[in-house]
């Protein structure tokens, strides 16, 4: 390139910002609500290992909040929130070197695009990931292992991306944004319509040391998490730790969604249904 | 006065992009003049004066390739815009045939990309990327996590010091990264150069010659089993 330059260079002539992996918690400061009104919860510190929820009604601000977290707001977003990490502003690299950028996002409309075979692109992404060339078969290999511990119809690893079912594409994503990213970091906008099995799913995600935000409308998802943060008008208005009530709520809310399962199974196969099936749920 | 211009393939969000940077340029005090290039239709000119009050123009290159009406135009634009009391001019051109880029020195070059449009973009679009100051990645959110950062790093993989910027433009979100560029964005020189350096050829489709087959044409041509060669006088 040619004369003067307008804007500062590339991250690569500045000093190496902190791996992002050794993020240990991550931090939000309250903004304002729709109204513009001051949020009532001003600050949320989460830290490694927890699964967090965000709970509220349609349009209350739930996926705004994670478009927040996902770009590092720093006061010049609609909502004015800020985030940390580690208690400290994010270094500018987070944003400028994917290779840095210590968060994966996985939302409703998110789909794959490419139809190369699953294998190569799972390698595609290990590739830009991992500077270990050594370790990208095992990747691959652990992400499929990961992602058909979650879909019910295993994932053929030579189909096109495009080929798989919406279970399969989004047990891909999730398995992809875990193993393959090392993002200490994992925003999932939604994702329990689309036929994946959440309580393993959590057990699974769990084993990873990560902090994992869910925008979810299903009680499963939300008992099963440490806290949910709540959300109305654009504002978060309740911080709740999952207590030892919901903890035993949370099994039977277990149990009916299985019951609910299996008969959606048995739909699926073709199958009658009786008035017995349902005895006493009521 | 200072300059940036914008470029990117069609439907990517360039006006969507531009929308979000005009309304922060107003609220900073900052009014700007905004020029629209297109071969044919435009009328993002009418909407964005609407919408803000600010002067806008268009022009239709026409016969004209639209990268080469900017080096036509760009001048008498910076004129336009000082006069009409402005002190940023945004320019939004649709860059067509990858060969060269609108960017020029002093200025500030977007070149606004859609992650949608596949891995592989960044590799094909040329010094529409290459010599960009910023990109700005678009739709965002449509696609996987693992599409997303092969995109960025091939953005990177094309132009090294290319400044990523993703945006979800239909909401405005991360628009302040890219209205420090402007603000951090130096005066427009006098004498404006183009950065890059346009491509060779004489086109003897453009003067009219419709065979098909190089044999009949002349200047730099090539054949299937070869690379570029100069053919004539």
């Amino acid at each position: 390139m040619q004369g003067p330059v307008a804007v500062a260079r590339s991250p690569l002539d500045q000093p190496p910002a902190r791996l992002a992996t050794e993020i240990t918690s991550i931090t939000i400061l309250g903004g304002r609500g729709k109204l513009g009104d001051p949020e009532p919860i001003r600050r949320i510190d989460l830290q490694m290992g927890q699964v967090i929820s965000v709970v509220g009604p349609t349009g209350s601000g739930k996926t705004t909040l994670i478009n927040d977290l996902e770009l590092f707001a720093d006061g010049t977003t609609p909502t004015g929130r800020r985030i940390l990490t580690d208690g400290e502003v994010p270094p500018a690299e987070y944003r400028d070197d994917p290779s840095r950028h210590p968060i994966a996002l996985i939302t409703q409309h998110t789909t794959f695009l490419s139809d190369l075979p699953v294998r190569e692109f799972i390698t595609t992404h290990a590739q830009i990931r991992q500077n270990d060339a050594s370790r990208i078969q095992a990747t691959l290999a652990a992400t499929l292992v990961f992602a058909n511990e979650l879909t019910g119809e295993p994932i053929p690893p030579d189909s096109r991306m495009t080929e798989l079912s919406g279970g399969q594409a989004r047990a891909l994503m999730i398995a992809d944004a875990t193993i393959v990213c090392e993002t200490p970091i994992v925003l999932l906008d939604e994702v329990e319509n689309a036929g994946i099995h959440r309580t393993r799913a959590l057990e699974l995600l769990r084993a990873h040391r990560k902090i994992f935000i869910f925008v979810t409308h299903d009680p499963r998802i939300a008992l099963l998490s440490d806290h949910r943060i709540v959300m109305q008008n654009g504002s978060m208005t309740h911080l709740l730790e999952t207590d030892e009530q919901e903890r035993e709520v949370s099994l039977r809310v277990n149990q009916l969604d299985d019951r609910l399962a299996s008969l959606r199974d048995r739909l699926r196969s073709g199958q009658r249904l009786t008035v017995r099936e349902v005895d006493g749920w009521t | 006065m200072r300059l940036a211009i914008c470029a990117g393939p069609s439907t990517t969000g360039k006006t969507a992009v531009l929308r979000h940077l005009i309304a922060d340029l107003l609220q900073k005090g900052t009014p700007p003049a905004f020029l629209k290039i297109d071969v044919q239709y435009a009328e993002e000119d009418e909407i964005l004066a609407a919408e803000f009050g600010i002067p806008t123009r268009k022009v239709y290159s026409g016969e004209l390739c639209p990268d080469h009406c900017n080096v036509m135009v760009l001048g008498d634009a910076l004129h336009w815009a000082r006069k009409a009391g402005c002190e940023v001019l945004l320019v939004e051109t649709a860059g067509l045939c990858l060969r060269c880029s609108p960017y020029v020195d002093g200025g500030l070059g977007i070149v606004v990309l859609e992650a949608t449009s596949g891995m592989n973009l960044p590799r094909k679009v040329g010094p529409m990327l290459t010599l960009a100051d910023v990109a700005v990645v678009t739709k965002i959110d449509r696609v996987s996590q693992a599409e997303r950062e092969v995109f960025r790093a091939r953005i990177q993989d094309a132009a090294p010091r290319v400044r990523i910027r993703e945006m979800d433009a239909l909401h405005g979100i991360g628009i302040a990264a890219l209205a420090g560029h402007i603000e951090t964005t130096a005066e427009t020189p006098d004498k404006l150069l183009l950065r890059g350096n346009p491509p060779v050829g004489t086109c003897t489709i453009c003067v009219g010659r419709k065979e098909i087959g190089w044999q009949s044409h002349f200047g730099v041509v090539r054949a299937l089993e070869n690379a570029t060669f100069y053919r004539g006088e």
